[in-house]
């Protein structure tokens, strides 16, 4: 269901652009909290790596996972409990987070590639849920209170984090590091056999590829990386609840997805930004959400499936072709 | 008192029929899924929301214009019915030439439309509708007593089930369907009229989950809430079963409901995960699913 743009890499002009843009993107990123509010920022971060991490599975790997929120909200349980409970050092805390993520993602990831398309789609929504029953019923989440109060610490003993400065420039960094394990994935061998298996699954099997153990590879790595979007999250915003488990989270990350462009690399993070402005912007409002979402939903399927930023890449591609 | 496995057996009993009421509406609302899916290849996300409109319907045409509830049985089905066929005319029709997970997205969306609506407009809380008088009160079976209103819904579950599958099995309608299931461009070249073929399956797949909406409305409550938390199980009992066949929807869904029943009471912790945990056994013994074909 990917749009397939490995277009940018194929052109050495527009490479250099890409690199350019990614410099100015940066330095955008580093002044961006002297401009706006930190925490709106910091959540859009959070949130973008989650969107770029869910879209390396449907994106790349072409498997629609309806239950990334376990992941993204289990970390963020592991994160709170281990910052808050154990004292542990934020940086360690967000690896227990990751790791936790991983393992999760392994199990789920085991059971859900025994299926294809939508039955994959439905049976990580089934198993995402059971995790979220789970998370209502064991003591250390405190069920519908969640784990408040999660303290920010101090970076490997040194670094304040409550300074708004310290915890963004964090943020941004585990964004980053983030985004570029992404691309770094979707770049290498390992990527581009995870793209031959979303183009021709068969085909890939009689290559002589073990499909299901790069799929699963895939849906680990992607589950970590939601998995550290999630235990950022806690960090920053110092708590973790029901709400990022729940299905409603996969499906916002679905939409923030499918908004920006499935299978581009920036997409997500376009989408990210948009949905999460959206929401804070209604928050005010009593406009409800979720119809706002659904809408976004329809006309995103209805009429543009390449999402934003798949949509312009494309208009650009065939562009060029129309002028050579 | 009887006890069995030290469990004092009217508890049992109660939680067999309760599992059994919960096993009838998975049974309706897998096979909506599995006749829809079968034809449309699509997962209908909004099969929950559809059935939530259907007991708000109920709510409504008792609230505002008084009707009653056996003349909602009839009409609730055909109000969302209609508004499925709008539904499938202009929207899902559409994507029928792309992959199937944008026939999922779509659903979903209009599932999150529906829900955000009906909460902002209702609330998140439940609205009670009171069971019909002439299925009030209690029957004495001898070994438990049974809520009149339990024993209907059982009963008329079973009654639509069965014949949905007759209709499928046994007419010359369902047999229409099934060969266009298998062959749809062929079973169009004989001149069957297949795009209204699809319109039919999903109108009646989306009437068949309101009618299971108005015979949930007086046992669970009337909220926005309420399809949503259905639909997520039932994926669970689509993927045990297999959506193969529709019989085999049929049988999972009560055999899961009472299974869910029981765990409640002799591990009561486990009664909310168990079907997704019997889904998880099932992806190892036989990913297929029980009744499913692979594809």
């Amino acid at each position: 269901m990917a749009v397939g743009t490995e277009y940018l890499a194929e052109q050495p002009k527009l490479r250099t652009s890409a690199i350019v843009l990614g410099a100015i993107a940066i330095a955008a990123l580093l002044a961006a909290p002297f401009f706006f509010y930190p925490v709106l920022l910091m959540s859009i971060l959070c949130f973008a790596l989650f969107a770029c991490a869910f879209n390396l599975l449907i994106g790349y790997v072409g498997l629609l996972s309806f239950g990334h929120a376990a992941f993204f909200g289990g970390a963020a349980y592991f994160t709170a409990h281990a910052a808050k409970v154990w004292g542990w050092e934020p940086l360690a805390a967000i690896l227990l987070g990751v790791a936790g993520a991983a393992v999760m993602g392994l199990v789920m990831g085991f059971l859900a590639i025994r299926r294809q398309g939508i039955y994959f789609a439905m049976i990580t929504l089934a198993l995402s849920q059971m995790f979220a029953f789970i998370c209502l019923q064991v003591p250390f989440t405190h069920g519908e209170d969640g784990i408040q109060g999660v303290p920010r610490g101090h970076l490997l003993g040194l670094i304040d984090l409550n300074q708004p400065l310290a915890m963004y420039y964090l943020t941004l960094a585990i964004f980053l590091f983030g985004f570029f394990a992404i691309w770094r994935i979707v770049h290498s061998p390992f990527g581009n056999i995870l793209k031959a298996i979303r183009e021709n699954e068969r085909r890939a099997v009689s290559l002589g590829y073990r499909v299901d153990r790069y799929k699963l590879g895939a849906f680990v790595m992607s589950a970590a990386l939601a998995g550290m979007a999630g235990s950022t999250k806690a960090i920053v915003f110092q708590f973790a609840t029901l709400t990022d488990v729940q299905w409603q989270m996969s499906g916002e990350v679905i939409l923030m997805t499918l908004l920006g462009g499935i299978g581009t690399l920036i997409g997500p993070i376009v989408g990210a930004s948009l949905v999460i402005a959206l929401q804070n912007y209604l928050a005010a409002s009593d406009f409800p959400v979720l119809v706002l979402i659904g809408i976004i939903f329809v006309i995103c399927v209805l009429l543009f499936r390449r999402g934003i930023v798949g949509e312009i890449l494309e208009f650009t591609k065939r562009r060029s072709k129309g002028a050579a | 008192m009887n006890t069995i496995f030290g469990i004092p057996t009217p508890a049992l009993y109660g939680q067999i029929l309760i599992g059994l009421i919960n096993g009838s509406f998975y049974a309706m609302l897998s096979l909506g899924l599995a006749v829809i899916f079968g034809l449309l290849r699509v997962i209908n996300f909004a099969h929950g929301a559809q059935y939530m409109l259907g007991a708000f319907a109920a709510y409504l045409l008792l609230n505002w214009l008084g009707v009653n509830y056996w003349v909602a049985l009839v009409l609730a089905p055909l109000v969302v019915g209609v508004i499925a066929v709008v539904i499938e005319r202009t929207m899902l029709s559409r994507l029928y030439g792309v992959d199937p997970l944008y026939g999922l997205l779509l659903t979903f969306g209009l599932a999150l439309i529906l829900e955000g609506a009906f909460r902002y407009w209702f609330g998140a809380a439940g609205q009670p509708y009171a069971a019909p008088s002439q299925l009030t009160g209690a029957v004495n079976l001898g070994f438990m007593f049974m809520p009149i209103y339990r024993g209907w819904v059982v009963i008329a579950s079973l009654v639509i089930c069965i014949g949905t599958w007759l209709l499928i099995e046994k007419t010359r309608l369902g047999a229409y369907l099934r060969a266009a299931t298998e062959n749809a461009t062929l079973v169009q070249a004989f001149g069957v009229n297949v795009p209204l073929l699809l319109t039919l399956t999903y109108g009646l797949g989306a009437a068949l989950a309101a009618l299971a909406g108005v015979l949930a409305a007086p046992i669970y409550q009337v909220s926005p809430l309420m399809g949503s938390n259905l639909i997520i199980i039932v994926f669970a009992v689509v993927v045990v079963g297999g959506m193969g066949s529709i019989l085999g929807a049929i049988v999972t869904g009560y055999v899961l409901g009472v299974l869910e029943g029981l765990t409640k009471v002799f591990y009561p912790e486990a009664s909310s995960i168990v079907i997704f945990v019997i889904m998880a056994i099932v992806l190892l013994v036989r990913p297929a699913g029980l009744f499913g074909r692979e594809e």
